[in-house]
């Protein structure tokens, strides 16, 4: 009787196993081998990818790029996305459902599709974008958005809204309306409730939020590739580029393992703050 | 002119009329307890005292100031709430600290003032706990201790007691009528268990729609009900003849008493101390409460004669 639930995850294990670990094996051992122009892929093991990867200064540039770009992202989601998520809780019932729809709307959309409407916003000196803020009156001369971080940013911070948005949205449920109320009788003011009474309570959805928004947003794809095309490259299209373009199979698997390890290691440790943090507070 | 006034208070959500011309003075130092069925319009009153909730007419004084025309954050009030409500990422003792944090009271004072309304409710040990670590009960003196430690004009007390366990809430009651005698606070209690009004009350205000039905001592509302819904809502009642008779104030007789009413037991339920009766008459079903004193009592299905002071 003891094997029955090994024996019922069975097929769930071996699909896991076969479509995510086999290919991870696979790729990792592949950031072993060696590569040439015109020997192609060698099986042998060796430390030549690795030791690009990690020494090159252009790969730093581009690790260092990607991380700096998901680390605005989710900065920019966290400031947004947490007032957003607390205003909508606070709407009353139609608005509030319309609302939502209109903030994860999006999510039923393509990541291309949306990011190609950034590029025709952003397009070059005459585009959208460029036209509203010197209407606006705060630019003088048009802003690149095009092939630049900021415009990476821009977009990708637009895709991943709703993700930080859902996780505010989730840890405001659980907040209990009489203890805003507690804080106002005690004579706490409007910023006051929210600074101290409300952020604390949020921190871990705007946390875990963060988690999310920043590991999708170092290992995006659609996004920089059409925003940053090839002179902005962050990981992910530089490990595209290397399997498709330069056909160094082994060097784009060393990029891609990296990134992942690089992923877990971050999303692991910011796990391990915020379970020690809040562990007493919010069992 | 009472220390609390409320004047012809209303409210009305929608169509609704939640609280329809209140009118109550509450004394300094007074226990005064709203009581009523669920959507009776007792939350409400506590709420627009509170300033959660704006009257759409009438007026609230606290020692002859207009309440209204003040802040809810900065009407100093003490407040318990059904849920507690406390902040879930303070310690007991930030928590209880909180108020007087916003009253800009300096750290020293703070901790000793603290630690003495703490100690008056009894939590003198677990001040360093979060409310996650603290049993009902202990979370329900904490938010007490919260409430008392600005020594506010008025403690309102919403359903303080209605998440404890039967057991747990009668000692409450106990404790919280003499803290509130120890600390003197004008009290307001909102609550629909009428023992629980009756045991801590100097006054209660049976409310009805919107309406208070009966204002006046515990003892006064129960012996004096001055309407059928009051004497429903306060206890057992039973209609003979007109006349309304608390099931404990009737007896049973010897048969051929004068003024005696013949009846059937149909049920009799044994509850410790003491006996419950229904017996069929001709004026109706009587409910018959009787004193467990550990004699013989009339069985199901026996006759009986049914005696009170007419």
């Amino acid at each position: 009787m003891r094997a029955a639930p090994y024996l019922m995850s069975l097929p769930a294990l071996v699909l896991f196993g076969a479509v995510v670990v086999v290919p991870l094996v696979m790729t990792v051992l592949l950031s072993f081998h060696d590569w040439g122009q015109y020997k192609g892929i060698e099986p042998v093991f060796i430390l030549k990818n690795w030791e690009e990867v990690l020494g090159d200064s252009y790969f730093h540039e581009m690790f260092g790029r990607t991380f700096r770009i998901a680390f605005f992202i989710t900065l920019l989601t966290a400031i947004f996305g947490a007032p957003e998520a607390y205003i909508l809780n606070r709407m009353k019932s139609p608005w509030r459902g319309i609302f939502l729809l209109v903030i994860l709307g999006p999510l039923l959309i393509s990541v291309v599709a949306r990011t190609l409407g950034w590029a025709l916003l952003f397009g070059g000196n005459s585009g959208l974008v460029n036209k509203a803020l010197s209407g606006l009156g705060l630019i003088s001369a048009p802003l690149p958005f095009m092939f630049t971080e900021t415009g990476v940013i821009v977009a990708l911070t637009h895709v991943l809204m709703p993700y930080m948005v859902l996780a505010v949205w989730a840890s405001l449920q659980r907040l209990d309306p009489q203890v805003e109320n507690a804080a106002v009788a005690l004579g706490a003011g409007p910023f006051t409730v929210l600074r101290r009474i409300v952020l604390p309570q949020v921190m871990p959805g705007i946390l875990s939020g963060a988690v999310i928004v920043f590991a999708l947003a170092a290992s995006a794809f659609a996004t920089p590739a059409i925003i940053g095309g090839r002179r902005l490259k962050v990981a992910s299209t530089l490990a595209y580029d290397e399997f498709l373009n330069t056909l160094n199979w082994p060097l784009g698997a060393a990029v891609a393992v990296l990134l992942l390890l690089a992923l877990v290691a971050i999303v692991w440790s910011a796990n391990r703050l915020v379970e020690r943090r809040y562990a007493q507070v919010f069992s | 002119m009472a220390f609390l006034e409320l004047e012809n208070l209303r409210k009305t959500f929608g169509t609704h009329n939640a609280v329809d011309g209140l009118t109550l003075g509450v004394e300094k130092g007074e226990f005064v307890s709203l009581l009523g069925p669920s959507g009776c319009g007792k939350t409400t009153t506590l709420q627009m005292i509170a300033g959660f909730v704006e009257p759409a007419s009438g007026a609230i004084r606290l020692a002859g100031k207009d309440l209204l025309a003040i802040k809810p954050a900065r009407r100093g009030l003490g407040i318990v709430f059904q849920s507690y409500a406390l902040f879930p990422h303070m310690t007991v003792a930030e928590n209880v600290g909180f108020g007087l944090e916003m009253q800009g009271v300096a750290a020293a004072e703070r901790t000793t003032r603290v630690g003495e309304t703490l100690e008056l409710v009894g939590l003198g040990t677990l001040a360093g706990r979060f409310p996650r670590q603290l049993s009902g009960g202990q979370q329900q003196r904490v938010a007490l201790a919260r409430a008392l430690v600005i020594r506010p004009q008025i403690l309102l007390l919403d359903e303080p007691l209605s998440n404890l366990d039967a057991k747990l809430r009668e000692g409450m009651q106990i404790e919280l009528r003499q803290i509130q005698r120890t600390v003197g606070t004008t009290t307001i209690l909102v609550t629909h268990d009428q023992a629980e009004a009756m045991a801590l009350s100097d006054r209660i205000m049976v409310m009805n729609q919107g309406k208070a039905e009966q204002i006046g001592p515990p003892h006064e509302a129960y012996e004096k009900p001055a309407t059928a819904f009051v004497a429903n809502f306060l206890g057992k009642t039973n209609l003979v003849n007109g006349a309304t008779v608390r099931p404990e104030r009737i007896s049973f007789a010897a048969s051929g008493t004068p003024g005696a009413l013949a009846g059937t037991v149909r049920t009799r339920i044994f509850q410790g101390n003491h006996w419950l009766y229904q017996v069929d008459t001709a004026s109706g079903l009587v409910t018959v409460i009787r004193q467990n004193t550990g004699g013989e009592m009339p069985a199901e299905g026996g006759s009986v004669h049914l005696a009170w002071g007419q």
